[in-house]
């Protein structure tokens, strides 16, 4: 009985090792074990034997158990992972193919430069404000200094409606609006991003375009003066259009400030040394500025005696363009798609 | 206004050394800013030579073979103008000489050797209105003084340089030399010389036959001047140079001495040929429809808002604006009117935006210094005088109602230090003042300046801010923050929510134009309301204002069409115009609009539909905040509209916009919606807090019901939602479906119901009661049979 079970195992392990799948592990498991196989029949023998011989076969059946069971759970696993590798294999794609496109939408660029303005400007405690595009000439012009007949008109050749309506020709419009609206004269922080509209079409000009109006009042015992106008621009320059630009302010004239500036920046294509974007001259026009005129404050009931402060204006679209190094102001206003997709991610700055 | 450094050295010193590029960018920093600065005559390496010698060229029949003498050397030069000759002077561009539009080479011409050119007047880049006959044509002939181996432009005293200014509006008083050596004194401190007003009298009084008569308040200062027996010919070469090198043609003596003070003083002058002008010169508006023929001999209609000069037969001029011609200066004039006058500013203005844009009216509209209105009249004495051997006659007819006094200003050194942000002291400040020529005395920090009047533009204590801010220097003012109390900022989130989620759903932004033809407008406007059109449109394509956004999209749709980009998803938020009850008003709103593919999934790509824009709309709506609380509704569908695939959105039981299909007739497959924002934003919405979930399971159970075509799903969910009370959470539909075994006039619609009870478990016997309630009621109230029973 022992030479019958050493001779079973090496019996089964030889056919283990010819074993492929599982099917036929499946079958040599019963063919051996099942309740006809041999293992159980020599078990069935073992009744008629003597107790010392019983507990040395039993021994030894336990360790034939016991080891073939180890190779068949082996070998079971090593089959089982080689179909589920075959599976697999069979499943495997063309990961180059193209992906299932989630529309990638993208803001104007117009929109990229207003958030960011937005975004600094109200960390400086300013609010932002808007207020009508159809403006009245008395709010447009006559409470910004600006009387009929004044040559000053001249620089905004105004699109009107009727005698007294016209498209706004500046945000600035909205100084007026916004002075008026506070019944209780208090201080003014505030930025006034819009469209505007000129009549005026040619390469450098398109008769609607955008402006962002700045107005600080405060009172006069804060003394809110030029030197702060100019820490403010530069800031704003330096936030929006790089750090290590410098500004240059140029005395000039609007009827709504006093002392009135033209402010450029050094030129950011050539850094100052002078290129075709600066026309050589190395600096870019970007804010026009000043501090608030005493006859507006007093138009808007502000008393120029109490109250005083300053403003800033630049070109919205311009900023944009500086930003983005767009080339034309028609490439913003012509929505290409191709233009608009370029716009479609996050911006550094 | 043009300067030049020979015209305005006449009255300020400037150092030899000192370049006209740094005059230019130390005038640009006090805030007079250039177009083009630089030399008058842009060329170089001239030299007057002779010619010695001219033959005929062996290979041609018009070039000459020259030798000219240029001191140093003689040239051989082949030329082919007509007047070469042995014996002139010449202009010889050496080899290397750069003109305006040409630089010199040595060359070999039909085989003759040419080491340079000679060149014409018109060569040397002068102006085209500048140029007689002769400058073009031939050669310039200098005169026999010229020396050879000099200069030719300064011998042509042409060796001047310029710098062209773009003023300012308030500086009228920089329209002048005067004006310009002043602000130069200012910025370099030195002195303005004296100009010389000195002449002598006949005794022919203007007063025995002439006279003046003022009849409108639009002229406030009229003085006038005879001069007889002038002597017509050509100007001096330093005036006519001058007068060429601001800008402006020289014509005669007389003619230019006019313009030429004007340039001197800012003070427009007009002379009349006396003859013509007759006994009296009269200044008054001018009638409804008189006409009058002005120097350019064209005939002006004139209004009762034109201000006008007049002999006792009607208009001679157009005030401020321009002469008449029956009066005007010719070659047989003798004796000569000068008018020096102030018309009222706003009146030229409008007159000369009707007919013309003149150097006078400019100067008119800007405002005049009364002094030198006085100034202005002496001068051209002197000048006629001295150059056209004229007769000034004794007396001067005055009317003047000006004021002349200089204007005394009180301000503190405090005043200024708090606007500039600076901490000047009352030294620094008072040299500021004497350096523009102002008059200051100060006690302690109270100074009292003077301005004089020639600086129209100064009359408030802010206006002499401004100046000490140019003179000293803003860019020396150090910038810093402003010190204010520290305040939360805020803006409108709402318009950056939605445009945040509209490109998170794929959408493009755009931005287009408000104008658009009135037409077009005209199709896309609500009942009750008008399209904005503007009185003074640029074309008849853009007169007028949208109401809608739809018609800009649709372009920009075109636009990107035509390129062949088909898949256009986009958006734009802006206002849209109307009139309304004869108000003018401006709606916030949003515009998208859809075509093409949205799902781009390989082999499986999905074209847009209503139901694609119809959940974008959704989806925003939700995203919100208005969950539960928006309908769509199919009546009452604009005409651009598809009339069978689009709706009306209704929030809160207010129509608040549109969306559906554009209609075929005006553009296939291109979906759009429109909502009007500041309806929307007049819905509140509530605070986001969060609702318990069921700790119970739910059961889900599908059916599906055939129904007549024309039930809308919405109907059918309104009476399952009913019969489905509180149990009923959710309801879906997940197929639709016609064909085989649904009739033709029939459809079928299949619904996922959702039940659920937050405080226990359902038996399945709760929800059959409720189930079946629900399949009742729809049969019933929609005719509606439940599918496979």
């Amino acid at each position: 009985m022992r030479e019958e079970i050493k001779n079973l195992k090496e019996e089964l392990i030889q056919k283990l090792n010819n074993i492929n799948s599982l099917k036929e592990l499946n079958d040599l498991k019963v063919e051996y074990f099942g309740k006809k196989g041999p293992i159980t029949e020599i078990s069935s023998k073992m009744r008629d034997l003597s107790i010392e011989e019983k507990k040395e076969i039993g021994m030894l059946l336990t360790d034939l158990r016991n080891e073939t069971t180890n190779l068949f759970d082996s070998l079971k696993e090593k089959l089982e992972t080689d179909a589920l590798n075959k599976k697999l294999e069979s499943e495997r794609i063309d990961i180059s193919l193209p992906s299932t496109k989630i529309k990638r939408g993208s803001k104007h660029p117009m929109s990229l430069t207003i958030e960011a303005i937005e975004d600094l400007f109200v960390s400086m405690g300013y609010d932002v404000v808007s207020g009508p595009e159809l403006e009245s000439d008395e709010y447009c012009f006559e409470r910004l200094n600006l009387p009929k007949g004044h040559p000053a008109r001249d620089m905004q050749d105004s699109f009107y409606i009727t005698d007294e309506y016209l498209l706004r020709t500046q945000t600035s419009s909205v100084q007026a609006r916004y002075m008026m609206s506070q019944e209780e004269k208090k201080p003014i922080r505030i930025i006034v991003p819009g469209k505007t509209y000129r009549r005026e079409d040619d390469a450098t000009h398109a008769p609607q375009f955008s402006q962002i109006e700045g107005l600080v009042i405060d009172k006069k015992e804060n003394n809110v003066s030029l030197a702060d106008l100019k820490g403010t621009l530069e800031v704003f320059a330096r936030k929006m259009l790089g750090e290590n630009l410098d500004l240059r302010f140029r005395p000039s004239y609007f009827p709504f400030t006093e002392p009135s500036y033209e402010v450029d920046v050094t030129c950011f294509k050539c850094g100052g040394k002078g290129c075709s974007l600066c026309k050589q001259t190395g600096w870019i026009e970007v804010f026009a500025a000043g501090m608030v005129h005493p006859n507006v404050l007093r138009m808007n009931g502000y008393d120029p005696d109490v109250w005083g402060g300053f403003a800033f204006g630049p070109g919205w679209d311009r900023i944009t363009m500086f930003r983005y190094e767009i080339p034309d102001i028609r490439l913003m206003y012509q929505n290409d798609i191709r233009f608009l997709s370029e716009f479609d991610r996050k911006d550094e700055n | 206004m043009i300067l030049s450094r020979k015209f305005v050295s006449d009255y300020i010193e400037l150092d030899d050394n000192l370049s006209i590029d740094k005059i230019a960018s130390d005038m640009t920093s006090v805030g007079n800013e250039y177009d083009k600065c630089g030399k008058l005559i842009e060329a170089d390496n001239l030299v007057i030579g002779e010619i010695i010698e001219c033959n005929d060229h062996p290979d041609s029949d018009h070039l000459h073979v020259c030798k000219v003498n240029i001191g140093s050397e003689v040239l051989q030069i082949v030329c082919g103008a007509q007047n070469a000759r042995v014996g002139i002077k010449v202009i010889v561009a050496l080899v290397g000489a750069k003109l305006p539009e040409i630089t010199i080479k040595k060359g070999v011409i039909r085989g003759v050797e040419s080491n340079g050119m000679m060149c014409s007047i018109k060569e040397l880049g002068l102006e085209h209105k500048f140029l007689r006959p002769e400058d073009i044509e031939g050669i310039a002939e200098l005169g026999s003084d010229a020396i050879i181996g000099e200069d030719p432009i300064k011998y042509l005293e042409l060796d001047d340089e310029i710098i062209d200014f773009e003023l300012t509006a308030n500086r009228g008083d920089l329209l002048s030399v005067l004006g310009l050596a002043y602000e130069l004194g200012a910025i370099y401190d030195k002195k303005v010389k004296d100009i010389d007003l000195s002449y002598t009298e006949s005794n022919n009084d203007i007063s025995d036959d002439f006279g003046i008569d003022v009849q409108t308040d639009n002229c406030r200062l009229l003085l006038t001047k005879k001069v007889s027996n002038v002597v017509i010919k050509e100007s001096p070469t330093f005036i006519k140079n001058r007068l060429m090198a601001c800008g402006i043609r020289p014509i005669n003596n007389v003619v230019d001495i006019s313009n030429y003070v004007m340039l001197e003083t800012g003070q427009p002058l007009h002379f009349y040929d006396a003859n013509t002008l007759g006994k009296k010169l009269i200044v008054r508006m001018a009638e409804a429809g008189e006409k009058l023929t002005t120097l350019d001999n064209i005939e002006r209609n004139l209004d009762e808002n034109d201000i006008v000069i007049a002999n006792e037969n009607g208009a001679v001029g157009l005030a401020g604006v321009m002469g008449g011609l029956n009066t005007e200066v010719i070659d047989n004039t003798t004796d000569i009117i000068i008018e020096s006058a102030i018309f009222d500013a706003v009146k030229v203005r409008k007159t000369s935006k009707k007919i013309l844009r003149s150097e006078a009216s400019n100067r008119f509209e800007k405002g005049l210094d009364p002094k030198r209105t006085y100034m202005a009249i002496e001068r051209a004495c002197h000048l006629l005088e001295l150059y056209a051997n004229g007769n000034v006659n004794k007396g001067m007819l005055v009317f003047d109602k000006t004021e002349k006094e200089d204007k005394v200003i009180a301000i503190t050194v405090k005043n200024i230090n708090d606007v500039l942000g600076t901490n000047l002291d009352v030294k620094i400040v008072i040299e500021v003042f004497n350096k523009l020529g102002f008059s200051a005395t100060n006690n302690a920090d109270n100074i009292t300046v003077t301005v004089p009047t020639r600086r129209i533009d100064i009359s408030i204590k802010e206006d002499l801010i401004e100046e000490v801010g140019r003179i000293y220097g803003i860019n020396n003012i150090e910038g810093k923050l402003p010190k204010l109390a520290i305040k939360q900022g805020s803006y409108d989130k709402r318009t950056r929510q939605i445009r945040n989620k509209l490109v998170d759903l794929g959408l493009n932004e755009v931005l287009t134009q408000i104008f658009l033809n009135d037409e077009v407008a005209n199709k896309y406007i609500e009942n009750n309301y008008e399209i904005v059109k503007l009185l003074d449109p640029l074309s008849i394509e853009k007169n007028a204002l949208r109401y809608s956004l739809i018609p800009s999209l649709l372009k920009v749709y075109e636009y990107n069409k035509d390129r062949n980009l088909k898949d256009i998803t986009i958006f734009e938020m802006a206002k849209g115009f109307y009139k309304k009850d004869d108000k003018f008003g401006e709606d916030n709103k949003l515009c998208i609009l859809m075509s093409g593919e949205y799902y781009l999934e390989l082999g499986n790509k999905k074209q847009v539909d209503f139901y694609i824009i119809k959940g974008i709309i959704e989806e925003l709506l939700h995203f919100l905040g208005f969950n539960n609380r928006y309908s769509f509704i199919a009546n009452n569908i604009p005409t651009y509209l598809h009339p069978g695939r689009s709706a009306v959105i209704n929030l809160s039981g207010r129509d608040i916009g549109i969306i559906g299909s554009i209609h075929p007739s005006i553009a296939k497959d291109v979906y759009v919606a429109e909502i009007n924002l500041d309806k929307l934003f007049e819905n509140r919405v509530s605070k986001l807090k969060y609702k318990e979930i069921s700790k119970y399971p739910s059961i889900v159970k599908d059916l599906a019901f055939i129904v007549k075509k024309d039930i809308t799903s919405e109907e059918i969910m309104k009476v399952i939602k009913k019969a489905g009370g509180k149990l009923l959470t959710n309801i879906e539909v997940f197929d639709l479906y016609t064909g085989t075994n649904v009739e033709t006039h029939e459809k079928s619609i299949a619904y996922s119901l959702t039940f659920l009870d937050m405080t226990k478990t359902l038996s399945d016997e709760e929800v059959m009661v409720v189930f079946n309630r629900i399949i009742a009621e729809v049969e019933s109230k929609l005719g509606a049979k439940l599918r496979d029973r």
